[in-house]
């Protein structure tokens, strides 16, 4: 069995480059968008067998264990549907000239290399390893971010740019000083690097020096989590890449992030001298929380908004973690993926919106429900959603939050009370305006793809009312390893 | 390890960090640049240094290619761009140099009361390798916030990876050293073209990032 489920972490690794490759060489955009579709798809499949084979034994290198089962699975899903919109989005662009059949290669052999580096991100054991996978994943969306070539894009790309090395800069110095807390204890080499090695011996690590690089590693892989103050890159990055991208970065790349902060959070917690993580991350999930509620009062461009509030979520996400115990951990991992879904099928709805208005001004979208039913009434159920509304999946996550905190730590519920109402408040206001009333722009029929985003609405619709059992105790085991 | 090895290695150490701080007042792009490629002969040196002394050959190959690549292809390539561009005349600093200075100094001492008082068990030679690499790294975020000029800013970041690298190179065995060198060199490949194919394809009136940020944000 061993070697038939190493082949499943293998196709998780294998498809999305060989697949890159071929995508590279075709020259016809339409069977390039397929092919970007199957090879999707088949990297779901793999990824959704790791569920039920037996699992690999941890190597020096590639690692699966419960916890990152939930984020693969997640990953490779939404990186399906996403790649489903993204045909029929890219359809409509090469029609209006935004895009040539050329810039298509480039995008699709683009999706599928970030697709293997996120995806090498999750799999992989040694903490080296991991930070060279989360900056290809980081490289190759910012060059698609950039395709557009315009003034805007290009200044959000390299914004991305910036920001983004100096996070992942600052993430390395942290990893180093990982090392060199590991290397008096588990000997000079790779095993020094190794995650299940290190997470065994973590108690007799220098805790000062695990101290600092916990922080080095908080503001370097925060700065790609989108936490405030260390946010500026995300909203240009959402607002001018192609809205395929805005759903992934938001949905995917974002819990790469968090993921790698989960792990060494981890680290830091099994060494009992070492200072407790979660009030730092407390502190900076409230912040952006906060910070992202107030600023998505004055928004006028629509996937400018909706980036904002991904950076409100990654914040109660991050505080959730933060908070840590059985229930909060909980919480927060019901919560990210209630987020991953929500906010990929917002974005598949505002991606076609945005082309058949031809705008992405909020001012000048109005009565969608009227307009274009089925994509209005989907954004109004996406942001119904996002606000954290019952009985949608994201109001049980943001009452779970709520309610732990309030029994552990109720003066902090409040802040955390204050921004959820906040956020909640700006979000009915921009929609009222954008879905009803009075049609305001182009009337024409859209060609969108309603699959991959009602698929999702439904799931997040379904797990605010049931929940599976199977799940529940799934989630409840990996928040119990999360302490 | 006895006295001169030990010697070697701190003075080329800290000479990284007295080129750090040249390239705080320069106000010449080509200048900067040179100062650049100083940064990078002196970090290949140091690395070969930590190679011969820990006995770990595989680093010879990161002193190499900062040697190469950063001393001489990434510098040689700048001058070429900036002449293209015609933006050779001077660095716009949104700081004064006496600030600058004073804050550097700032960080130097930040980074040594930190780093000395949180590792006192470590080898004696890795943590102060280790105070040094985290002065480059803040002297490096420091240029980046000075400048508003896009080439600058690039140099900035690399003299910032070049302070990761003497890191790295100081924590002994440390694994994939060679590969992040690589990973790196190749982030930085793609930063300068991009600087290059910006300019050339899209006509920007200049690298200015200031004028970049006319084009910011909320288009109304």
């Amino acid at each position: 069995m061993t070697t038939f489920s190493f082949d499943a972490v293998a196709a998780i690794l294998l498809i999305p480059p060989s697949a890159a490759a071929l995508m590279a060489a075709l020259p016809n955009y339409r069977v390039t968008a397929r092919l970007n579709v199957v090879a999707s798809f088949l990297t779901m499949l793999a990824a959704l067998s790791l569920l039920v084979i037996d699992r690999p034994l941890p190597g020096q290198y590639l690692l699966v264990d419960d916890l990152n089962i939930v984020f693969i699975v997640l990953n490779t899903f939404v990186g399906f549907t996403t790649s489903v919109f993204s045909a029929s989005y890219i359809a409509h662009e090469l029609d209006t000239g935004r895009l040539t059949a050329t810039n298509l290669r480039f995008y699709h052999a683009m999706y599928q290399i970030m697709m293997f580096g996120m995806n090498l991100a999750f799999v992989s054991n040694n903490i080296g390893l991991m930070w060279v996978a989360v900056e290809l994943a980081t490289l190759t969306t910012v060059l698609m971010v950039g395709i557009y070539r315009t003034h805007e894009a290009l200044e959000a790309a390299w914004k991305y740019f910036i920001l983004g090395s100096v996070g992942i800069a600052l993430a390395l110095f942290g990893t180093i000083l990982v090392y060199m807390a590991a290397q008096p204890v588990v000997g000079e080499g790779t095993n020094a690097m190794v995650w299940t090695v290190l997470i065994q011996q973590a108690a007799r690590f220098d805790p000062a020096l695990l101290n600092v690089a916990f922080v080095f590693l908080l503001l370097g892989y925060g700065t790609k989590v989108g936490l405030a103050p260390l946010h500026a890159w995300l909203p240009d990055a959402h607002a001018e890449g192609p809205t395929p991208i805005s759903a992934v970065l938001s949905g995917l790349l974002l819990n790469v992030a968090l993921y790698a902060v989960l792990r060494f959070k981890l680290l830091l917690a099994a060494s009992p001298q070492a200072i407790p993580p979660g009030p730092l991350m407390v502190t900076m999930g409230l912040t952006s929380l906060i910070f992202a509620a107030f600023m998505l009062y004055r928004r006028r461009d629509i996937k400018r908004l909706f980036a904002y509030s991904s950076i409100e979520h990654m914040g109660i996400i991050v505080f959730a973690f933060g908070m840590g115990g059985p229930l909060a951990n909980f919480a927060g991992l019901l919560h990210m993926v209630m987020h991953s879904l929500t906010k990929s099928a917002i974005f598949f709805a505002v991606g076609h919106i945005a082309q058949v208005k031809g705008t992405q001004k909020i001012a000048d979208i109005k009565g969608l429900t009227e307009t274009h039913p089925g994509l209005g009434w989907a954004l109004v159920i996406g942001v119904v959603a996002i606000a954290g509304l019952p009985p949608l999946g994201i109001f049980m996550s943001e009452f779970l939050v709520v309610s732990s905190t309030f029994a552990r730590q109720p003066l902090l519920a409040i802040p955390l009370v204050f921004g959820l109402l906040l956020a909640f408040g700006a979000l009915l206001f921009r929609l009222t305006g954008v879905a009803f009333g009075e049609p305001h722009g182009s009337t024409a029929p859209v060609e969108a793809s309603y699959v991959p985003l009602y698929s999702h609405l439904a799931l997040v619709f379904a797990a605010g009312i049931y929940l599976p059992p199977p799940l529940v105790t799934w989630f409840q085991h990996v928040a119990a390893i999360l302490g | 390890m006895n006295g001169l090895t030990f010697d070697i290695a701190h003075l080329l150490a800290g000479g990284l960090v007295l080129v750090s701080f040249m390239m705080l007042y320069q106000d010449r792009l080509f200048a900067l640049i040179n100062v650049f490629a100083l940064h990078a002969v002196v970090l290949a040196l140091s690395v070969a240094w930590q190679a011969y002394i820990q006995d770990a050959h595989h680093l010879y190959v990161t002193a190499a290619i900062a040697l190469v690549f950063k001393a001489i292809v990434i510098p040689v390539g700048l001058h070429r761009i900036i002449q293209r561009l015609g933006i050779h005349r001077d660095i716009e600093t949104a700081v004064g140099i006496g600030p600058t200075m004073l804050a550097g100094i700032g960080l130097v001492t930040l980074s040594m009361v930190l780093m000395l008082r949180v590792t006192p068990e470590a080898d004696p030679l890795a943590r102060e390798d280790l105070a040094f690499a985290l002065s480059i790294i803040l002297l490096g975020l420091l240029v980046m916030v000075t400048r508003r000029n896009a080439v600058s800013q690039v140099v900035g970041f690399m003299s910032l990876e070049n302070g990761l690298v003497l890191a790295a190179t100081g924590a002994k065995g440390m694994p994939l050293v060679v590969e992040i060198s690589v990973a790196f060199s190749i982030l930085i490949a793609f930063i300068v073209i991009g600087v290059f194919l910006f300019r050339i394809r899209e006509r920007f009136d200049s690298v200015d990032v200031g004028a970049l940020d006319d084009y910011r944000g909320e288009r109304r």
